[in-house]
């Protein structure tokens, strides 16, 4: 046979029928849904059918739940949570809803309870759906409509996309993590540079980051427009999968290793595109504008729209450092923030928090902040390891697992001009509130804006700390 | 699904790059059940300023356009998240199609299941669209599907679609219809594939 890349092998164990187009039927061997996907939930009522294959379906809240004791939970929340536990209940489907011991964001808690694994395809209606990409898996968001349609059939019409893979070659060095990678890819290449497009991420620098720092650097994939973004599975991989309740265990977890093997791309494989980066570039980045392609290393200038000769970018960055607040020229590090926000599905593993709590420790933070544990397993884990007391001690509030103040969903906000260091995905105009300012960076780096009350360079303190 | 041929209507020339779904439809009103109609929440905040009135230098505020059925976007438009309600509050406040030169991808895809048209056209044709005397009073222009052709005035302008998307909107096909007669092959695929990937079934946690 000749040589094929990750993607093709996986997407080739999925083909159940080619239509004439070209699209093909692929089977779905996990499917998670969460309180948004009542619209597909009411679609397949609409049509009087059920769902296909409830053992493959998983459903998790996380969008709407209250993650901040001091905020009650309003009506409309309440009611989008009860609706998830109630749909999942009619049609048999495992949920792990509002105070479950399994709850969590789903792009957090399935991998975590080994219902990601590596060669399956995965799909749920929330574009971040990239992230289980880095356990080797072909995942990708997918909309309501899709979401009836896979309810019902267990299947999925796909046209085969064309394939890049970037390699990172190199160290990143200290205090420079997954994050930045990822924010430095797509401020390089462009939102737009992979749109519809699968990326295996590949080179000693992937290779080196743990399982948790691949989950973030597939969880951006999305907003690069790419469909999805993956990992080839190694010994990394299957040590983190070990033992993980819906993984399979003793002798089948051998044996499916062995076939996980299989799935790295052949020496050979031809992709659509390559692109080359050195880890030695890589330094701790910030977004700066209202796109996640608008950063810029933290020891950097905000950039001029007068040093952009296309005019529609020029407007575009004018528009955004308008929105923002700042002034062409400035130093990043003179950006001073309102607040800080640790979580979401990019940045709230337990890594994560260990992350920044280690630059929290003994320290105070100057502006108020919120840290949300991705799942009610980090949750656990963070306060076994006596993270949550760093975080209350710096002046922090702790909170519970949810998408939280990544969307504000449950109302949990950032408010009107007010700036936000976050370890989110998305500096979107209104994301985090109306008129609420973002900048996204690294567990690390909001947790160093805390202490400086403005962006800063999360190496400076760290040299501090040793001293 | 009903079919889509030709469209003639106004177009709302909307002109903005990177109109986001969280701009097109803020996160706060999704939990609204369809039915209810989700037209109102096209672009809310966008739409408005700071005190909550509308903004006049808005074309989707401009009374020209309140008809419109084709919305003219610069690139990426409906990039962001996988939200479907991006689309129907495009659907239900009466659009049937947009024009940008690039989409977000999943965005399109759901437009094509609600019947709504994503129209590739070359950014040139985009800025002579959005420059065009009889776009910007409100006239009608006439969006051709099978002809994949823009007519305005006497100017034709092409544009590009996925074939088997064009060949659904025409059609009218709903892909659950399509799905279910290939019932046969999807059982036989589970068979075998449970037999090969004995390790993709979850174990019971
Ligand atoms: S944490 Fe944010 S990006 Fe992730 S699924 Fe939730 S809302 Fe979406």
């Amino acid at each position: 046979m000749a040589p094929r890349t990750i993607i093709d092998k996986i997407w080739d164990a999925h083909v159940i029928a080619i239509r004439e187009d070209g699209d093909c039927l692929l089977w779905v061997d996990r499917h998670l849904v969460h309180e948004g996907s009542h619209h597909g939930f009411a679609q397949v009522r609409q049509r009087g059918a059920g769902v296909a294959r409830p053992d493959l379906t998983f459903g998790t809240a996380d969008h709407y739940v209250p993650t901040r004791p001091s905020i009650a939970v309003d009506p409309d929340s309440a009611r989008m949570i009860r609706q998830l536990t109630e749909n999942c209940a009619e049609h048999g489907v495992a949920c792990f809803g509002h105070g479950h011991a399994r709850q969590g964001i789903a792009h957090v808690a399935a991998p975590e309870l080994g219902l990601t694994l590596p060669g399956l395809l995965m799909v749920c209606g929330d574009s971040h759906t990239s992230t289980h990409g880095a356990l080797g898996a072909y995942a990708f968001g997918i909309g309501a409509s899709e979401v009836a349609h896979v309810l019902m059939t267990q299947t999925i019409w796909q046209s085969r996309p064309k394939r890049i893979r970037i390699t990172v070659e190199g160290v990143l060095g200290a205090g420079v993590t997954a994050k930045d990678m990822a924010l430095a890819i797509i401020a390089k290449l462009g939102t737009g540079y992979a749109a519809g497009c699968a990326i295996e991420y590949a080179g000693s620098a992937v290779r080196g980051l743990s399982v948790e720092g691949r989950l973030t650097l597939c969880n951006l994939s999305i907003e690069s427009g790419s469909r999805l973004g993956l990992v080839a599975p190694d010994e990394t991989t299957f040590a983190y999968l070990r033992g993980r309740p819906y993984a399979p265990q003793g002798a089948d977890f051998d044996r499916a290793v062995e076939d996980w093997r299989q799935l790295a791309t052949d020496a050979d494989a031809a992709f659509d595109r390559e692109i080359a980066i050195d880890a030695r570039e890589i330094a701790p980045t910030v977004t700066w504008g209202v796109s996640p392609e608008q950063a810029a290393q933290v020891g950097g200038l905000v950039p001029d729209p007068a040093d952009v000769s296309d005019p529609t970018k020029a407007q575009a960055w004018r528009d955004a450092l308008s929105y923002m607040g700042l002034t062409a020229g400035m130093p990043i590090r003179d950006i001073r923030v309102d607040r800080v926000f640790i979580g979401s599905c990019t940045n709230s593993r337990i890594e994560d928090l260990r992350d920044a709590a280690a630059v929290l420790r003994g320290r105070r933070s100057l502006v108020p902040g919120l840290v949300s544990p991705g799942s009610a397993g980090v949750k656990r884990q963070a306060e076994a390891e006596g993270l949550d007391a760093i975080f209350l001690a710096a002046g922090l509030e702790w909170g519970g697992p949810g998408c939280s103040m990544c969307v504000g969903m449950n109302g949990d906000l950032v408010g009107a001009g007010e700036r936000c260091a976050s370890t989110t995905n998305r500096n979107f105009k209104g994301r985090q509130g109306k008129d609420a300012r973002t900048h996204l960076m690294s567990p690390a780096m909001a947790a160093a804006a805390a202490v400086r009350g403005h962006l800063c360079d999360v190496r400076e303190l760290m040299a501090e700390g040793q001293s | 699904m009903i079919a889509l041929t030709t469209i003639e209507a106004s177009a709302c020339p909307l002109g903005l790059e990177h109109v986001d779904t969280d701009q097109l439809i803020p996160a706060r009103f999704m939990q609204t059940p369809r039915a209810k109609g989700y037209g109102g929440f096209l672009l809310h905040d966008l739409r408005r300023d700071a005190s909550g009135a509308l903004r006049p230098d808005l074309a989707v505020n401009d009374p020209r356009y309140g008809g419109a059925q084709i919305m003219i976007g610069r690139a990426n438009f409906g990039c962001g998240s996988s939200r479907e309600a991006a689309v129907y509050v495009l659907a239900d406040a009466g659009y049937r199609c947009v024009l940008a030169p690039s989409f977000g991808d999943i965005f399109s895809s759901n437009a094509v299941k609600n019947g709504v048209l994503p129209a590739r056209v070359g950014a040139a044709d985009i800025e002579a669209l959005l420059a065009d005397p009889v776009v910007l009073a409100g006239g009608a222009i006439r969006v051709d599907l099978a002809a994949q052709t823009i007519s305005v005035g006497n100017k034709s302008i092409p544009f590009e679609v996925r074939a088997d998307w064009k060949k659904q909107l025409l059609n009218g096909w709903d892909d659950v219809d399509l799905t279910q007669s290939y019932a046969q092959d999807i059982a036989a695929f589970a068979a075998r594939d449970k037999a090969q990937r004995p390790w993709a079934t979850p174990r019971a946690g």
